[in-house]
């Protein structure tokens, strides 16, 4: 992390990686969870999302930061909701346009990327405050984490749930699909499952702080 | 578009519920549902906020249509949540601040909770009438508060339990709406009957 009187300045490898490790949107913030779970039935359709979503953060972000001196404080919200909201009719109309399958699987929830707090968030704490190159990296950065995550979690409940990854066949005839992996509950199920391998890693460095300790 | 209304009621409350079933307000449902005291409210908020934006969204939708606006749906609707929020969010200072106090932030997040727009977007996209829109907007509310309020009560109850400090926090409450989700999923025949 920067320190204060640098913010403005440098575009490290870690305005990237934030977004990527240390502040994963889906595993370390929990941020956006409605897409997040409603659309990763298989990998493919998570990774669409993730992209659609990237492409909608990086623009917003890079207009918000063009704009930022020019938006009064009050009304900030409003517009940065009404870029946002622009961009993500852009992107339903290019989706529509080029793959209705993948339109109709999607369904409201490329709409409802709008909503989706991670871009409403990125724009109101960076992309309102540094220069639009930081910003766009930094947005980058949020986007291919998102885009990982939902990635991590399509393709787990895909292996699950339908035993296919990428609508390829992964076990032969004889795997019994479990398919509540694909339903509703499963999306909690296996992202609490991610969440707690996530915890367990960055538990680790603390348990042995303590031992060393006792 | 022929749904009869109890058809709609019992299918949104209950069959497809917002959280449970589709996904929708996850943010408010693992971020406000720790008390049962503030759950409540939040979710009566959600659904007065629900029940305008539904009426505005179809009269701006015959608008958009009469005008072959259709494009700019999305973009209205949004800001029409985001006043009808900001409506809710003065009348509560006015008369419960208390309450508005202990929603914080989460009041104004309600703009950006996705099962307000996506009453909006799925009442236009069924094309509803107007009674059934508002049957749609007040039966998602409904299921929405009927579910942070089971999420709240479970998690009061787990505040006394025994748990693993690894497990603590969201990765619980993730596979305790699960559980909830997989509960829910046993409404699935209410609907089925036509």
């Amino acid at each position: 992390m920067s320190l204060p009187n640098q913010a403005d300045e440098g575009i490290t490898f870690d305005t990237f990686m934030e977004g990527v490790w240390r502040q994963n949107p889906v595993f370390v913030m929990v941020l956006g969870m409605c897409p997040t779970l409603a659309v990763t039935v298989s990998a493919v359709n998570g990774l669409s999302m993730g992209v659609a979503t990237l492409f909608v953060l990086v623009s917003s972000c890079l207009l918000v930061s063009l704009i930022r001196h020019l938006v009064p404080k009050e009304v900030r919200i409003a517009t940065y909701i009404v870029i946002i909201a622009t961009f993500v009719t852009l992107v339903d109309y290019l989706i529509q346009a080029a793959s209705l399958a993948l339109y109709e699987a999607l369904g409201a929830f490329i709409q409802l990327i709008v909503v989706n707090c991670i871009i409403l968030g990125r724009a109101e704490a960076h992309a309102s405050k540094n220069p639009p190159l930081k910003a766009v990296v930094n947005a980058l950065g949020m986007g291919v984490g998102f885009a990982i995550g939902l990635l991590a979690l399509g393709g787990t409940r895909e292996i699950l749930g339908a035993g296919k990854l990428f609508g390829i066949s992964l076990f032969g005839e004889h795997f019994q699909p479990w398919v509540v992996m694909v339903l509703p509950p499963g999306g909690f199920f296996v992202l609490g499952g991610w969440l707690l391998l996530f915890a367990l890693f960055r538990k680790k460095p603390v348990t042995e702080g303590g031992h060393a300790h006792d | 578009m022929t749904d009869s209304l109890s058809q709609i009621f019992i299918g949104t409350l209950l069959t497809n519920n917002f959280v449970l079933a589709m996904f929708l307000g996850l943010c408010p449902f693992l971020g406000v549902s720790s008390r049962l005291g503030t759950a409540f409210p939040m979710g009566v908020a959600t659904t007065f906020v629900m029940l305008v934006a539904s009426v505005c969204a179809y009269t701006l939708n015959l608008l958009l249509n009469t005008f072959h606006l259709e494009f700019l749906r999305l973009i209205s609707y949004i800001v029409v949540i985001a006043s009808s929020v900001q409506l809710v969010e003065m009348v509560m200072k006015k008369y419960s601040p208390a309450l508005f106090r202990a929603l914080g932030i989460f009041l104004p997040l309600i703009t950006t909770n996705c099962a307000v727009l996506a009453v909006a977007l799925f009442q236009t996209a069924r094309e509803y009438n107007f009674t059934q829109s508002l049957v749609f907007a007040l039966a998602g509310g409904a299921g929405f508060t009927l579910a942070l309020v089971l999420m709240a009560s479970l998690r009061e109850r787990l505040q006394l339990a025994n748990v693993p400090t690894l497990v603590q926090g969201t990765a619980l409450s993730l596979i305790l709406a699960g559980l909830l989700s997989l509960t829910f999923m046993g409404f699935a025949g209410l609907g089925a009957g036509e």
